[in-house]
């Protein structure tokens, strides 16, 4: 059985860096897919990489990670600038995240705006489970 | 605006710092992209000696490795450098993995635990580079978040960031598939091993570091 934990952004808003990635972390090491709304901030998604290795030991293999973001391209200037703005602000809380334990989710292969998760089964039989994000907002 | 007032500023404090001390030429990317290749074609071609052994094992390169000064010349204009080659990022290490390579319980176990020490030194030297050579497998999906959490945190650094599409010797090599996946890069295709297309690779060094 796959357990999905959904995280609001609002959950991580007030956080620290540091504290935002031991939180979606401890979710992890749990067993539980997180699908955090919008995204960490890209040192983050570093730092998420980095304290994942120090983690990892027979038990914990890693993780595997995917953010599925709205195409910006489209948007236009003001629009793009105005959002970029809000991100400043509020924390980018466009398109989501997913991180999910390695020992439980194989693979997560990654179009623009689609994600295939493969669980351990799933991968054996060559098949995915598949989540389709939008093109444009959430 | 704003961001080329910052890239302005940032390129000249670049600049007068590379004045002072040889730029650092980052190589990053994902495991067995052919970092260590990359580095040992570029060492041979221009100081006539390798730099590290390479191993079809993910994570052979668990270090940091350094090649100082490198002098690159073309047309008349010279660049040095000293060329930093990672240990590949990666998001799982299982132990396990390397058992099925061939290796026996404890030289995987020691193995995994130096490629994680690996990962966590190539990420903390993201702020110790001052150019960067994205190595990836073009035979592979580029859309990976290892990909993208790199050139992402090159591009929040603003370092300048020159994508290599490697092994394009291999039948299911696609450059094309990269350059979709990083549009706003300069994407070159070549192959470290058979050393194809290196002078293009070059002449796109000398692009990264204008």
């Amino acid at each position: 059985m796959l357990s999905l934990q959904f995280v609001p952004y609002h959950e991580i808003e007030e956080l620290g860096s540091a504290r935002r990635v031991k939180k979606l972390l401890d979710i992890v090491k749990q067993d539980n897919i997180v699908l955090l709304q919008g995204r960490l901030k890209k040192e983050e998604e570093a730092d998420l990489i980095a304290i994942t290795m120090e983690e990892i030991d027979n038990k914990f293999k890693g993780i595997e990670l995917a953010v599925v973001n709205p195409d910006k391209k489209t948007d236009g200037i003001i629009r793009n600038v105005k959002q970029n703005m809000v991100n400043l602000l509020l924390g980018d809380r466009q398109g989501f995240t997913i991180i999910g334990p390695a020992s439980i989710v194989k693979d997560i292969k990654r179009d623009p705006d689609k994600i295939q998760l493969y669980t351990e089964e799933a991968k054996a039989n060559g098949k995915g489970n598949s989540v389709k994000g939008r093109k444009k907002g959430t | 605006m704003f961001n080329a007032i910052r890239q302005f500023i940032n390129k000249f404090f670049r600049n007068i710092f590379s004045k002072k001390k040889n730029i650092a030429l980052g190589l990053y990317g994902p495991p067995n992209g052919g970092k260590t290749t990359l580095a040992n074609k570029v060492c041979m071609d221009w100081l006539g000696e390798e730099m590290g052994t390479v191993s079809n094992i993910a994570h052979e390169t668990r270090e940091i490795q350094i090649k100082e000064e490198i002098s690159l010349e073309k047309n008349g204009k010279v660049i040095k450098f000293n060329l930093v080659d990672t240990p590949g990022i990666a998001t799982r290490i299982d132990y396990e993995d390397f058992l099925k390579a061939g290796l026996n319980e404890k030289e995987a176990k020691q193995r995994a635990k130096e490629a994680t020490k690996g990962v966590i030194e190539s990420i903390k030297w993201l702020d110790d580079v001052d150019a960067v050579v994205v190595v990836l497998d073009s035979t592979k999906d580029p859309y990976s978040q290892v990909n993208i959490t790199i050139i992402g945190n090159l591009a929040a650094r603003d370092i300048p960031v020159l994508i290599v599409a490697n092994k394009i010797d291999l039948k299911k090599s696609s450059v094309k598939k990269i350059q979709a996946a990083f549009p706003q890069y300069e994407v070159i295709g070549i192959s470290a091993k058979d050393g194809d297309n290196m002078d293009k690779f070059y002449e796109g060094l000398f692009e990264v570091f204008k």
